[in-house]
């Protein structure tokens, strides 16, 4: 029985609305049709197949994008490779300037590449206006200055690059994933040929405009666009010296066995299932904000969102209420909108294994709770959405969901909450809530996961490091550490 | 008249004790005139799944102790070594190594011991970092250890391959189930021993003797074991070793047997490669008035 509470009930049928704030998409340059950037310049792709990229939110065709075959990876990697033996030996300081640059024109050009973020991704804009675009640029001037410093990072151990690495990157953030894999690769003097995903070919494609536009010499950085068979080839090409993934545990795994037999390094940074730990001792409304953003960023399209909430029993009541009001003004529409908060699910069939997991949650016996806010009829979205009273074992707490779904439960100790936290494969990130120092320090060094989140959620930094523990993958990214895989010594 | 000498069972070291392989194998180690010196556990997979459990009940108070702790207790180990420098020589000579460079494998196996025991509480300091993050935010990452690491040892290198591959393991917190030498196992069997009069905590170091081709691919499969270290250049081993490790995402390191003798094998980069950085982020409070220095 839930207890009687004096507190006013909140009243959310009022008058009260936001009207439409829609971003103006004319200033976009978008053509219709997109090559391979291969050598510097955009090429035909020898496969002569294009597919098509939409707006996940209207289902409105945006343009075709080309699909790269083994030969034209084959070709992108001989161009890095070229590439190479030049931008290795450049000097730190001209390679760094060159970086800089990137950098600049990303933040001259940051509206467009916002806009076109939105459009073909379904994010809402004011998350890719305010983290992806400006993150991503912020990336390239972060390790733009560490090209000619890496004898300080690494004393004594004569730094030198691998050569050519191959990049795969998923669709969840798609330019700041570039900038994640591009800007370390180039400051430590390798060559890239990366391929973005297939349903969000588009900022990486502009991104190679804007790299063409920067004078970066030839097949330095090469994109080639295409589906799972384009990966592979890269995986599988025979003169790349290094393998960095974003993306699904499933696919990580498949990655690390197929180049077994070789020499290639590698970093995976792969799925999570993170836990959000709510003590009694919490600032609760902070907390509800820090829940919200944890799960409902991107529509949970977040390797590291806190998809797992753990409350402690006695403010659980309260916690849930609380987050329940909430998750109630939360506006889920058009991405474009700048007061939407939940934009598009990125692709159908992302949006049927999140329906497929809302159903399987269902049987295991948790129970389901989704705000009653109307969704579009047209595009992809779904409901922020609860799973209660739900346990450890079930399916949607052990599996990643990729999408607006936080399943709660509860627990009484802090023994008891270490345990469950760490009880599952992942270990990417976690939360913490409490206003006890020494509290959240006894659980960041407890808790097996690459970053922990005390007080706050799902922040980002050039100059933080970020990766797994565990089956969450190896390596790190961001900062001084996320120049040593890119790096031999 | 001529007193009938004792002769050592040289037992597999799991969770502290000495038991026989629970498989009841053996293989006879013989010395260079073909004369059996003694018999020799031939591990099982059974040996290294109940080795690897006492790894992982280990992990949690071995990376909690202080890192001046382990440090203590890693020089204790070379300490105890050096009590027993007679015995291990005699080994390895017993398995056909002159005195000479016998001699200088256990002083040197010392001196590594020594080195790394230095270590463990000075790396932190070199991989952490405090980030200065745009965001209100105070914001740091620290060095913490993988977990359970899988080590198949040097064959040739039998004493300094194994201190070699096991001090940085657990000088950074790290527990493990080591495979020692299968051809010249006496060494790590009395290294065990030392081990378990050092203060090292029970399960810490759990040693196996026995065949790699057999084994390999249990150490490497084992899904709650969190990375794997081979010194064997063993390219179907290796291959194998890789493509098992995807199974949970294990991280893999294969390192040289052949610059164990040079200043190479001496790096806090051995620790640092079975360590995993952890990010901490917590709001800092922004004080309205506080742009004047305080």
């Amino acid at each position: 029985m839930a207890k009687k509470t004096n507190e006013p009930k909140l009243d959310f049928k009022t008058d009260w609305a936001y009207e439409p704030a829609p971003e103006d998409t004319s200033h976009i340059s978008l053509k219709k049709k997109y090559d391979l950037f291969i050598d510097g310049k955009f090429v035909k792709p020898n496969s002569k197949k294009y597919f098509a990229t939409y707006n996940p939110a209207t289902d409105e065709k945006l343009a075709d994008i080309a699909e790269a075959d083994a030969k034209d990876v084959d070709k992108a990697v001989k161009a890095a490779r070229k590439a190479f033996t030049k931008w290795s030996k450049i000097s730190a300081k001209e390679r760094g300037k060159y970086i800089y640059r990137i950098a600049r024109l990303m933040q001259e050009r940051a509206r467009e590449f916002a806009v076109i973020e939105t459009m073909d991704g379904g994010k809402p804009i004011r998350e890719s206006r305010d983290i992806d675009v400006p993150l991503a640029a912020n990336h390239f001037f972060y390790y733009a200055g560490w090209a000619d410093k890496l004898e300080y990072a690494f004393p004594n151990r004569n730094p030198k690059p691998i050569g050519v690495a191959g990049q795969i990157i998923p669709w969840n953030f798609p330019l700041l994933m570039a900038a994640w894999k591009i800007a370390p690769a180039l400051a430590t003097g390798n060559t890239v040929v990366l391929k973005p995903a297939e349903t969000t070919s588009l900022t990486a494609l502009k991104l190679a405009e804007l790299i063409r536009d920067s004078g970066l010499p030839d097949g330095v950085v090469n994109i080639v666009t295409g589906a799972g068979a384009t990966g592979a080839a890269i995986v599988n090409h025979p003169d790349i010296n290094k393998i960095a993934f974003t993306g699904s545990t499933d696919v990580g795994k498949l990655i690390q066995k197929a180049i077994a037999g070789t020499d290639k390094k590698l970093t995976l940074e792969l799925g999570g299932k993170a836990a959000n730990i709510i003590f009694e001792d919490a600032p609760l409304d902070q907390a509800i904000e820090g829940i919200v953003n944890g799960i409902f960023f991107n529509q949970g399209h977040v390797c590291c969102a806190g998809s797992r909430l753990f409350v402690q029993e006695s403010v659980a009541d309260i916690v849930i209420r609380k987050l329940k009001d909430r998750m109630e003004t939360l506006i889920v529409g058009n991405p474009l909108d700048k007061n939407t908060d939940i934009g598009a699910i990125n692709s159908k069939e992302q949006l049927l294994k999140i329906n497929k997991y809302l159903k399987i949650g269902k049987e295991e016996g948790a129970e389901l709770y989704q705000s009653s806010c109307t969704i579009p009829t047209k595009g992809n979205f779904c409901r922020p959405t609860l799973f209660l009273n739900a346990s450890q074992s079930h399916r949607v707490v052990q599996e990643e969901i990729f999408g607006p779904v936080l399943t709660v439960q509860t627990f009484r100790t802090i023994e008891e909450v270490i345990e469950k936290a760490n009880n599952i494969p992942y270990g990417l990130s976690a939360g913490v809530w409490t206003d006890k120092g020494s509290k959240i320090f006894n659980l960041t060094s407890k808790l097996r996961a690459g970053v922990v989140w005390a007080n706050t959620y799902n922040k980002f930094d050039p100059t933080s490091p970020f990766g797994g523990y565990k089956e969450s993958g190896f390596g790190r990214e961001g900062g001084l550490h996320g120049l040593m895989p890119y790096l031999r010594f | 008249m001529e007193r009938l000498e004792i002769l050592k069972t040289y037992k597999i070291f799991i969770g502290g004790q000495f038991p026989r392989t629970e498989s009841g194998r053996y293989y006879p180690l013989k010395n260079k005139n073909g004369d059996v010196i003694t018999n020799i556990c031939l591990s099982s997979r059974k040996d290294f799944r109940n080795a690897e459990v006492s790894a992982r009940n280990a992990f949690g108070g071995w990376s909690g102790k202080s890192a001046f702790n382990r440090s203590q207790i890693l020089y204790r180990i070379a300490e105890i070594m050096e009590g027993r420098k007679e015995q291990f020589i005699s080994e390895l000579v017993m398995q056909g190594r002159a005195a000479k460079s016998a001699k200088e494998e256990v002083e040197l196996s010392i001196e590594r011991m020594v080195y790394y025991a230095g270590w463990c509480d000075k790396y932190q300091q070199l991989f952490s970092s405090v980030n200065p993050v745009a965001s209100s935010h105070f914001n740091f990452s620290v060095a913490e250890p993988t977990g359970v690491v899988a080590i198949i040892a040097s064959e040739e290198k039998s004493l300094l391959g194994l201190v070699s591959a096991v001090a940085p393991v657990i000088a950074g917190g790290n527990t493990c189930v080591v495979l020692a030498s299968e051809s010249k196992p006496l060494c790590s069997v009395t290294f065990a021993e030392v081990l378990n009069t050092s203060d090292v905590p029970s399960g810490v170091v759990n040693i196996l003797t026995g065949n790699s081709e057999e084994l390999h691919c249990h150490f490497s499969s084992h899904m709650d074991v969190n990375a794997i270290v081979t010194y064997r250049n063993n390219r179907k081993e290796i291959k194998a070793i890789k493509e098992n490790a995807s199974l949970n995402v294990k991280r893999v390191f294969v390192y040289n047997e052949n610059s164990l003798e040079s200043d190479k094998a001496e790096s806090p980069y051995f620790i640092f490669d079975l360590q995993e950085i952890k990010t901490t982020w917590h709001p800092i409070e922004n004080i309205g008035s506080a742009k004047a220095g305080y």
